[in-house]
């Protein structure tokens, strides 16, 4: 094997060797690159303020109707160059896709195209209200209009409703879609079935919407119980959420026969779109059965995930559910003119369940989205599929002799590879692993879940990694998992070189401090 | 293709590596039927950086740029200068490509901005906690009458007359499938809203109250009799504000007694972009609250060296743990957008937000005084802070601002596109004046105002 | 006299009224207690059903009512210091006690002994 590192640093080097971990303490508590930062709160100031602005005048009339602020809102400021310095600093201790290998199952950490953020700042983008006239923002609405289109012919679905902010709220968007429309020709059901390897958001995003939550079995293999499931079918069951491909990372194969039995009971299929990067170009939902699924924009079409959102979660349609969609929708008219079908469009509106948002969705993302398919193209997206599932079978296959892989006999993976931690001793574990990758270099994968593997491992390279990248990585992921298959104290101390070593999460959620407060308040 | 960095031969030595002879092997339990001979029909190929970006171009060109003319929209987004720093922080890869800071120890950079951002809101809303944040505004709104109704164990929400109207019909939507109750009301066309009235609404089985603050009309006054009605009857008050930047000039929602504080932080950093993403933030005044509260919350801890550290936190309140049992099925906040509020908050501080608001007043009072003077024309505010309401003496205020705009102008927003088919809304027309706002475009706005009043008398 | 159920609570009886809890083996499953979600003084909880939520860092478990009956009084002290289900799970770390509407659903509990067997046999 070639050494993991060619710039100069040898794995066989002693820590005390690197230069890195010894050395004497600093006065500043920095370490060279290494800056320490302190709160907001602790260097700003009340009187000071990075913005020019006119003083002000406490003589102006004013119609404030006498409630004019009398108390000090509490707030500090600091100069511009400071500002800079101090989120720069921040910035600095975080791990982000620009910086390594992400790996993190089911959130799909690709690369972020840098033109997806420069077109979404074009000021005819970035710089128009979104309740403007609309013959002022033909543009815009023309952008919501051909994501959609994008979307429908991806998915091979008919309808879709772009306005659902992140994966969740396209979850909820669907689930009350199809209540309204069990509701629309009066068959009040009450059951939505979930895989027990579903994520949590299913089950809270059916009992949302007032339904009764119902496990379904996994096989050993890691899919779906399809005799199970049929047997469960009947007349109070809505509808069945199912992730496709699944959270262990395969497709479900009988997916087709599970959608043509749940309708053939009356019943809808939700598919949890959050793993649509395995199949994007290359499988169209509708031709499986689908009737709603959500789109995490964020995901295959690589809006930045900006340290926890915003996200954006367009749905999908079937043609039974696509006139429930929630408002507003862009049509077009004879003309050609774009326009909103918002709440006064009485007849256009149809038996729409109502509004999920103030204004139209997630344009900011919307424009990248748009801009990295038109990037891509059709053929460009069957590669990001067709590359996302070949570099996670690679992982698979390079790790399963000495990492339990539960599934690996199913079959090849889709664009994740599961592992779990059957093997380890002394009391490591799949978090030790995880901590230990951080020294490494890398930001982990996803651990503990799905919870039906135990220690879950999940990997997810994505496409945009090169050879020599995921080379290393199994190098790496090897080397700790060999620690941990080896009892290896050390392990459970790790991360050694992060800003932060194991955090408290005990005394944080016993004694929960959430905001500053002066130390002598 | 510039994405992508196998090529060929890696391909060729990962499929061997692998044991299969292609790529299309490894999708080998896609059903036949679903299989594709190729890439999707009817969408184009592939293209280049400078002809994707010469197609979106001409897509921005066709709009009209709210910082091109004179701007006077509100209801719910304003536009605010935002200094260039902000946007240069936020392109930094490490926050932009970051995930959910869910490895803490590689995360300080995104806990600490959120635990100092928790600290922002909580202050500026006069409030002990706040959380992450959430989608926006409106989903915000919904998210405090849920938190209500699982506090008081009550069904029952009272919405004000005067609250957005779209965050309205997000809570009646939601509330449909909940089971809960929506009491709803139409705005009282008054120079002051009719406290007393939403006031006698409330009843025992209220869970909670919502009230917006500036209202929709752009009205403030006191909230505090609503506190004390409310919590006469058990109930929470819920007040809504949708720009932050009046925080800085009027009392704060907690001061008044607020129980939950919600509202739309776009104002601050984020910018127009025609709706989203937005920046929704949720604060409880009572500490004793914060188990029942929706979302994401960082917290401070120590590390194994005894170092102050941070992580999120509480989170057992969430779907990924509680499941059909979580407070809430959200799973992200708005992280980005947090950002952006909180570095453009710190460049403010409390001088600049104060000084921020006093400029957004000082034009708003020109600007009303300015505009009444327009034949025909009455503002119906008694009391404002950037934003007042326009009698247009029974013109049609859609028709009005669809004319505005022909001449250059963005006039505002009629309230008859809030309201359609409310007859006694048609003739109001919101104005939203801030720091971006010239002497120059009042002008512009009262003299085409005039002119186009004028000629649709015709 | 000590009863346990297969749920891991105990219940303490004396007189007619009972004090209820979770076991040692229970609090070591769930790890470092940072919450516990207490019913109201007043509520009726029925056997089997949910009266209360522990919580560690990574879980939320509900515990269930060993027997039907009325809340009367619960363990203040577990709010500033969740801490006593790991340290004292079976004295001070108490959750709640409650009346006995049925006597004879105590019958179908485990004693001591029999609880013994019964986590050994986990």
């Amino acid at each position: 094997m070639n050494a993991p590192n060619k710039s100069g640093w040898k794995p066989e080097m002693t820590l005390a060797e690197d230069g890195m971990h010894s050395g004497p303490a600093t006065t500043t508590g920095n370490r060279a690159l290494m800056l320490e930062e302190p709160l907001l709160f602790e260097i700003g100031r009340a009187d000071v303020t990075g913005v020019d602005l006119p003083a002000v005048d406490a003589n102006a009339p004013t119609r404030l109707g006498g409630l004019a602020r009398s108390e000090a809102i509490g707030l500090v400021g600091l100069t511009e160059p400071e500002t800079v310095r101090h989120y720069t600093r921040l910035s600095r201790q975080n791990y982000g896709i620009d910086l390594g290998f992400f790996p993190l199952g089911s959130c799909t950490m690709k690369h972020n195209p840098r033109l997806n953020e420069k077109v979404a700042r074009l000021p005819g983008f970035a710089d128009i209200h979104p309740l403007a006239p609309q013959n002022s923002v033909q543009g815009a609405l023309e952008v919501v209009a051909q994501l959609g289109e994008w979307l429908c012919k991806l998915t091979g679905m008919p309808g879709v409703a772009m306005s659902p902010k992140a994966g969740a709220h396209g979850e909820l968007c669907g689930i009350l879609a199809i209540r309204a429309a069990h509701e629309a020709r009066g068959d009040a059901r009450e059951v939505v079935l979930v895989p027990e390897s579903a994520h949590g958001t299913n089950p809270a995003t059916a009992a949302f919407a007032n339904y009764r939550v119902e496990d379904i079995p996994a096989t050993p293999e890691g899919r779906v119980d399809v005799a199970a499931l049929k047997a469960r079918l009947g007349p109070d069951v809505a509808a069945v959420m199912i992730t496709n491909p699944n959270t262990c990372g395969l497709f479900e194969k009988d997916f087709r026969e599970i959608a043509d039995a749940v309708h053939a009971a009356g019943g809808y299929v939700y598919c949890d779109g959050a793993n649509f990067n395995a199949i994007v170009g290359k499988v169209r939902p509708g031709d499986l059965g689908v009737d709603a699924m959500h789109i995490n924009l964020h995901k295959t079409f690589s809006t930045p995930h900006g340290g926890g959102g915003p996200g954006s979660g367009p749905v999908v349609f079937s043609e039974a559910l696509a006139p429930f969609a929630p408002l507003p929708f862009v049509r077009q008219d004879a003309e050609g003119t774009f326009y909103l079908v918002e709440e006064e469009n009485r007849e256009e509106r149809g038996p729409s369940f109502g509004r999920m948002t103030a204004f139209h969705g997630q344009m900011g993302m919307f424009t990248r989205a748009l801009t990295y398919m038109l990037s891509h193209g059709a053929d460009g997206l069957k590669q990001v599929a067709e590359d996302a599932v070949l570099n996670a079978n690679y992982i698979l296959r390079s790790m399963e002799d000495i990492l339990h892989a539960p599934f690996a006999a199913s079959g090849p993976c889709m664009h994740e590879a599961l592992f779990g931690d059957k093997d380890f001793t002394g009391g490591l574990s799949t978090l030790d692993v995880a901590k230990g990758l951080i020294d490494e270099g890398y930001h982990p994968m996803t651990v503990y879940f799905p919870l039906v593997v135990h220690g879950a491992m999940l990997v997810e390279p994505t496409e945009t990694e090169s050879k020599a990248a995921i080379d290393q990585f199994i190098t790496a992921f090897r080397a700790v998992v060999e620690r941990a298959l080896a009892g290896d104290e050390e392990l459970k101390q790790a991360p050694y070189y992060a800003p932060r070593r194991r955090l408290d999460e005990t005394q944080a959620a016993r004694k929960p401090v959430l905001s500053w407060q002066k130390p002598d308040d | 293709m510039r994405y992508l960095p196998l090529t060929d031969t890696d391909r060729a030595a990962m499929l061997e590596k692998i044991g299969a002879g292609s790529v299309d092997e490894l999708f080998v339990d896609v059903p036949e039927v679903a299989r594709l001979d190729g890439p999707i029909r009817g969408l184009p190929m592939h293209a280049s950086e400078m002809a994707v970006e010469r197609h979106m171009k001409s897509l921005a060109a066709k709009n009209l740029v709210a910082g091109d003319v004179p701007f006077f929209l509100g209801a719910g987004a304003y536009r605010h200068h935002v200094p260039a720093s902000v946007d240069t922080i936020i392109q930094r890869g490490e926050f932009l490509t970051a995930y959910t800071p869910y490895q803490p120890e590689i995360a300080q950079g995104t806990l600490q901005m959120l635990f100092e951002f928790q600290t922002q809101v909580a202050r500026l809303y006069g409030c002990a906690v706040a959380n992450a944040s959430l989608y926006d505004g409106s989903t915000a709104c919904w998210e405090a009458v849920a938190m209500a109704t699982r506090v008081t164990r009550r069904k029952r929400a009272v919405l004000s007359g005067a609250l957005h109207p779209h965050y309205a019909e997000v809570v009646k939507t939601m509330a449909k499938f909940t089971g809960d109750t929506i009491a709803d009301a139409m705005p009282a066309i008054t120079p002051e809203p009719d406290l007393g009235g939403l006031i006698a609404r409330i009843d025992d089985d209220t869970a909670c109250v919502v009230v917006q603050y500036p209202d929709i009309l752009g009205r403030i006054s006191d909230l505090t009799p609503v506190a004390e009605a409310a919590h006469a009857k058990g109930a929470l008050l819920v007040v809504v504000n949708t720009e932050p930047v009046a925080l800085g000039a009027i009392k704060s929602p907690g001061e008044m007694g607020a129980d939950i504080v919600v509202g739309e932080g776009q104002s601050l950093g984020v910018g127009l972009q025609f709706g989203g993403p937005y920046l929704g933030l949720f604060a409880v005044r009572d500490p004793k609250h914060v188990r029942q509260m929706p979302g994401r919350l960082c917290g401070e801890t120590t590390d194994a060296e005894g170092k102050r550290g941070f992580v999120l936190t509480l989170s057992t309140r969430e779907q990924h743990i509680r499941r059909e049992k979580a407070t809430s099925n959200i799973c992200t906040n708005s992280g980005l957008c947090a950002l952006a509020f909180s570095v453009h908050m710190t460049l403010l501080g409390e001088r600049g937000l104060r000084e921020l608001a006093a400029e957004n007043h000082r034009l708003a009072c020109l600007a009303a005084e300015r505009l009444a003077k327009v034949p025909g024309v009455e503002v119906l505010n008694n009391a404002f802070f950037n934003e007042f309401t326009l009698m247009l003496g029974g013109k049609p205020a859609r028709a009005i601002v669809r004319d505005l705009a022909d001449r250059g102008v963005l006039g505002g927003v009629s309230l008859g596109r809030l309201y359609p088919g409310v007859e006694a809304l048609e003739h109001a027309l919101l104005v939203a004046v801030t720091e971006t706002t010239t002497e120059e475009d009042i002008e512009v706005l009262a003299r085409e105002l005039e002119a186009s009043i004028k000629e649709s008398a015709q | 006299m000590r009863y346990f159920t297969d749920e891991h609570e105990w219940i303490d009886v004396a007189g007619d009224v009972a004090t209820v809890g979770i076991t040692d083996y229970a609090q070591g499953q769930l790890g470092d207690i940072v919450f516990v979600e207490l019913p109201a003084v007043g509520t009726t909880v029925e056997k089997g059903k949910d009266a209360a939520v522990v919580e560690s860092v990574k879980a939320a478990s509900d515990v269930y009512a060993p027997i039907d009956g009325e809340v009367t009084e619960t363990n203040g002290a577990l709010e500033d210091d969740p801490a006593l289900v790991n340290t004292a799970p079976e004295g001070e770390g108490w959750f709640f006690k409650m009346t006995i509407a049925d006597a004879g659903q105590l019958e179908g509990l485990m004693d001591e002994a029999a609880y013994k067997d019964f986590v050994a046999s986990l």
